[in-house]
C-alpha cells in the first residue's frame, strides 16, 4: 500500500509523483536474485533518467527479464535496493500496486485480454480506482471515451474497436498491448521485445511509437533485434551474467573490447543469440 | 415479408434477460393454472408430482447459475459447490426440525428426534436460534458465504489455481460429507435432516404450500438471473473475465484479481446456498450424501452441457440434464452415470459451447438468411434505379 505523509492510502489518480530531482527516475541497487544457486542478477547497479529511452541489452540468461520482474514486484530480490524516484520504495509494493503507482509492463508474449473487444481492453486499464465496487458500479464517462479514441487513434487501432482482441493480428496484439499501458498513464514504460514477430513495416511503425512516446514517459526497451536498437535507441545497456557490461552509445557499446570479447569470444557472432 | 421482419426486429430488440425471465414468468403462470384450476384427468392438468419436480429442477437450475459464474465468467472450475448447496440446504433443515415441535415421533418439544435418540438433553449451542425464520435467512447466506470466503481468501491469496485449486474444492466437500456423517457434528448424522412438518405454519403436505415453493424458486431463480447478468455485463464482469483470459497482466493493470475472485466466489456460494435452501423443503430431507463429491462434478456436467459462459446455457442445461436423468433412473438406474458420462464426452467432442452454441448458431444461420435476403432488396433497388437513370 502506497500511503501519504498522513498514514492514508493513496490511489494513482492521486498523483503521487516519484521525486525526480536528481533526473533519475528509477534506481536499481546492488540488486541480486538468485534461484538455487544461480545468479540470475549480480550486483546490478542501474540508473534510469527521467524521460529517456533504453535499450536493454544482453545474451539469454543475461538477466534481462529478471531486471523486469524484480521491477515490477513479480520477483523480491535477495539483496539491494529498488526504487521509483528517490521515495517510492518498490519492494514494499506488490505487482498492482507498482503498476498503480505508474510503472506499465508489457510482456514477452502479447498479453491481452482475448475474450474483450480492443475497447474494453483499453477501458479496464484506464488510470482510476480499481476497487471491486467501484467496477461494480461504474459508468464509462464521455472524457473516458475520449481519452480511449484517443489511444486508439495513436496505436492505429480505431477501425478495431469492436472486435474481440483475440482476433487480432500478432503485431496488432503488441500494439494493443502498448495501448493498454499508455492508458494507465504510467511515468515508466517497460517493454519486453516489442517487435518479436513483426513485419518490417510493422516494426518502423513501432519504432515510431516508441520514440514518441519517450520524453513524456521513461521507456525501457529490452530487445534482441539490433536492426532496431540501433534504430531507437540513444543509450544501450549492455546485461552479462547478471551485472551491467556496459553502458553508452550504440557505436560506444559496438566498440567496446569487453562486449565484442564477451559475444565474440563466447559464440563468434557480433550479436546477441536469440 | 413485413411480418417476418417486424418479427426480427422485435426478436434483436430483446435482451437474454427479457427472454429468460419472460420465459420463466410464462412458465411458472401456466404451472401455477393447470396445477390450480385443471382437475386430475384433464389434458392441461400439471400433478402436486411435476410441480414438486420442476421446482427442484428451477433450484438446479440456480445452482448452475452459481457456477456458470465462477467456472465460466472467473475460471475456477470449482468441483465443490455442492458443499455451499448442501450448507444452505442444512440451514433450512435446521428450522424445519424445529418447526415440528412435539410432533416428533419422541413428542420433545424442544429436541429434534435424533438428538433424543443421541440421548441429548439440550440442544447443542450452534441450533440456538434455529427455530427463527430470521436466523434460517441469515444462515443460508453466512454459512455458504463464509466459508467461500475462508477458503477463497486462502486459495486464492497464495495464488492456487487451475487443476490443484479444483482438487482442494473437491476435498473441501469430501471432508464436510465425512464431517457431517458423524453423529457428534449434531447434524442429524447420516439420516440428515427429515420428516419436516411445515414452514412459516404452512403444512409441506398440502398441495399449496408446494405450488408457493415451487413460484417461490422461480422467483429466486429470476432474480439470480438479473444479479447475475448485471454482474457480467458491469465492468465487474469485464475484469473477471479478464482475470479468466489473461491474470497476470491483470495485476499489471493495477487490479487485485484474487479480490476479484474471492468476491465472485462468495456471491456464487451464496447463491447456490440459496438454491440448497429452496431444494430441501420441496424434497422433504436434506442428508451428507449431498456433500458428495460426484454431485458437484454432476453440476460442473450440467454447465458444460448447457453452454459455459452464457448465463441462459447453464440453466438449460441443469433443467435438460435433471430431466434426462429423472426419465433414464426409471428405466435403468444402474446405467445413469454412464449416459451421463457419454453426454459429457459428446458434448465435449462435438458441441464444444454447448447446447447455448448450437442455439446462437441456429440463430446466426436464421439471421444471416435474412440480412442476404435485405441485400438482394438493396441491390434490386440499385438496379432499378439504375435503369431509371438510363
Amino acid at each position: 500500500m502506497i500511503v501519504n505523509k498522513a498514514g492514508s492510502p493513496l490511489y494513482a489518480t492521486d498523483n503521487i509523483k516519484p521525486d525526480t530531482r536528481h533526473g533519475v527516475i528509477l534506481y536499481a541497487e546492488n540488486v541480486s536474485v538468485s534461484f538455487d544457486g544461480f545468479k540470475a542478477l549480480n550486483d546490478l547497479n542501474l540508473y534510469i533518467n527521467d524521460g529517456e529511452l533504453r535499450c536493454l541489452i544482453g545474451a539469454n540468461g543475461a538477466g534481462k527479464t529478471t531486471l523486469m520482474d524484480v521491477i515490477t514486484g513479480k520477483i523480491r530480490p535477495d539483496t539491494g535496493k529498488v526504487s521509483f524516484g528517490q521515495q517510492i520504495d518498490l519492494l514494499q509494493l506488490d505487482e498492482s500496486e507498482i503498476a498503480l503507482a505508474g510503472i506499465g509492463r508489457k510482456f514477452q508474449k502479447p498479453t491481452v485480454f482475448e475474450a474483450l473487444s480492443v475497447f474494453e481492453n483499453i477501458e479496464l486499464s484506464l488510470a482510476g480506482d480499481k476497487g471491486i465496487w467501484t467496477s461494480l458500479f461504474h459508468k464509462l464517462s464521455g472524457e473516458d471515451k475520449d481519452r480511449i479514441g484517443e489511444i486508439l487513434d495513436t496505436i492505429g487501432l480505431l477501425t478495431e474497436a469492436h472486435y474481440p482482441a483475440g482476433r487480432l493480428s500478432h503485431g496488432q496484439k503488441q500494439w494493443l498491448e502498448i495501448g493498454m499501458l499508455l492508458a494507465a498513464k504510467p511515468r515508466v514504460l517497460l517493454v519486453d521485445e516489442p517487435v518479436a514477430g513483426m513485419t518490417g513495416q510493422e516494426t518502423e511503425r513501432t519504432a515510431e511509437l516508441l520514440t514518441s512516446l519517450a520524453g513524456e514517459h521513461s521507456v525501457i526497451v529490452v530487445e534482441h533485434d539490433m536492426a532496431f536498437v540501433r534504430s531507437i535507441a540513444k543509450t544501450v545497456t549492455v546485461l552479462h551474467q547478471g551485472s551491467v557490461l556496459a553502458e553508452g552509445t550504440m557505436s560506444e557499446i559496438q566498440s567496446n573490447p569487453e562486449v565484442i570479447q564477451v559475444y565474440l569470444g563466447e559464440d563468434g557472432d557480433s550479436e546477441p543469440k536469440q | 415479408m413485413q411480418l417476418s421482419t417486424l418479427f426480427q426486429k422485435s426478436i434483436t430488440k430483446l435482451s437474454h434477460l427479457h427472454i429468460v425471465v419472460g420465459t420463466l414468468f410464462i412458465a411458472t403462470l401456466y404451472v401455477t393454472v393447470c396445477n390450480l384450476f385443471f382437475t386430475e384427468g384433464s389434458l392441461l392438468h400439471v400433478s402436486n408430482y411435476t410441480v414438486s419436480l420442476l421446482g427442484k429442477y428451477l433450484c438446479y437450475a440456480l445452482l448452475a447459475l452459481a457456477i456458470d459464474l465462477v467456472w465460466g465468467y472467473c475460471g475456477i472450475l470449482s468441483l465443490g459447490h455442492g458443499a455451499f448447496f448442501t450448507l444452505g440446504g442444512y440451514a433450512m433443515g435446521m428450522y424445519l426440525m424445529r418447526q415440528i415441535g412435539d410432533r416428533g415421533v419422541y413428542g420433545n418439544p424442544d429436541l429434534p428426534d435424533f438428538m433424543v435418540f443421541l440421548n441429548l438433553t439440550e440442544l447443542p449451542w450452534f441450533w440456538a436460534g434455529s427455530s427463527s425464520v430470521w436466523w434460517m435467512v441469515a444462515m443460508v447466506f453466512i454459512g455458504p458465504g463464509l466459508l467461500a470466503y475462508v477458503f477463497g481468501m486462502m486459495a486464492f491469496r497464495s495464488r492456487v489455481s487451475g487443476v490443484y485449486l479444483s482438487i482442494m474444492t473437491q476435498a473441501m466437500t469430501y471432508a464436510l460429507m465425512l464431517a457431517f456423517f458423524r453423529n457428534e457434528m449434531g447434524f442429524g448424522g447420516n439420516n440428515g435432516l427429515t420428516d419436516f412438518k411445515e414452514i412459516l405454519g404452512y403444512s409441506l403436505q398440502n398441495p399449496h404450500t408446494k405450488l408457493a415453493l415451487f413460484i417461490a424458486t422461480a422467483f429466486a431463480l429470476a432474480i439470480g438471473y438479473f444479479i447475475s447478468n448485471y454482474i457480467v455485463n458491469s465492468k465487474m464482469g469485464r475484469v473477471i473475465t479478464a482475470t479468466r483470459d489473461a491474470e497476470n497482466r491483470v495485476r499489471f493493470v493495477g487490479f487485485k484479481p484474487e479480490h476479484y475472485k474471492v468476491w465472485i466466489f462468495v456471491v456464487s456460494a451464496i447463491l447456490a446456498g440459496i438454491a440448497g435452501a429452496l431444494y430441501v423443503p420441496q424434497v422433504g430431507i436434506i442428508n451428507p450424501g449431498e456433500f458428495s463429491p460426484l454431485n458437484s462434478i454432476e453440476m460442473v456436467i450440467w454447465v458444460a452441457i448447457g453452454g459455459r459462459c452464457t448465463l441462459y446455457g447453464a440453466i438449460i442445461g441443469a433443467i435438460a440434464v435433471s430431466y434426462a436423468k429423472t426419465r433414464f433412473t426409471a428405466i435403468m438406474p444402474e446405467a445413469w452415470l454412464f449416459g451421463l458420462g457419454g453426454l459429457f464426452v459428446l458434448v465435449t467432442l462435438y458441441l464444444p459451447k454447448g447446447i447455448a452454441g448450437l442455439l446462437a448458431n441456429l440463430f446466426d444461420k436464421l439471421s444471416i438468411v435474412k440480412v442476404d435476403a435485405a441485400k438482394g432488396d438493396i441491390d434490386k433497388e440499385k438496379v432499378a434505379d439504375a435503369e431509371m437513370k438510363s
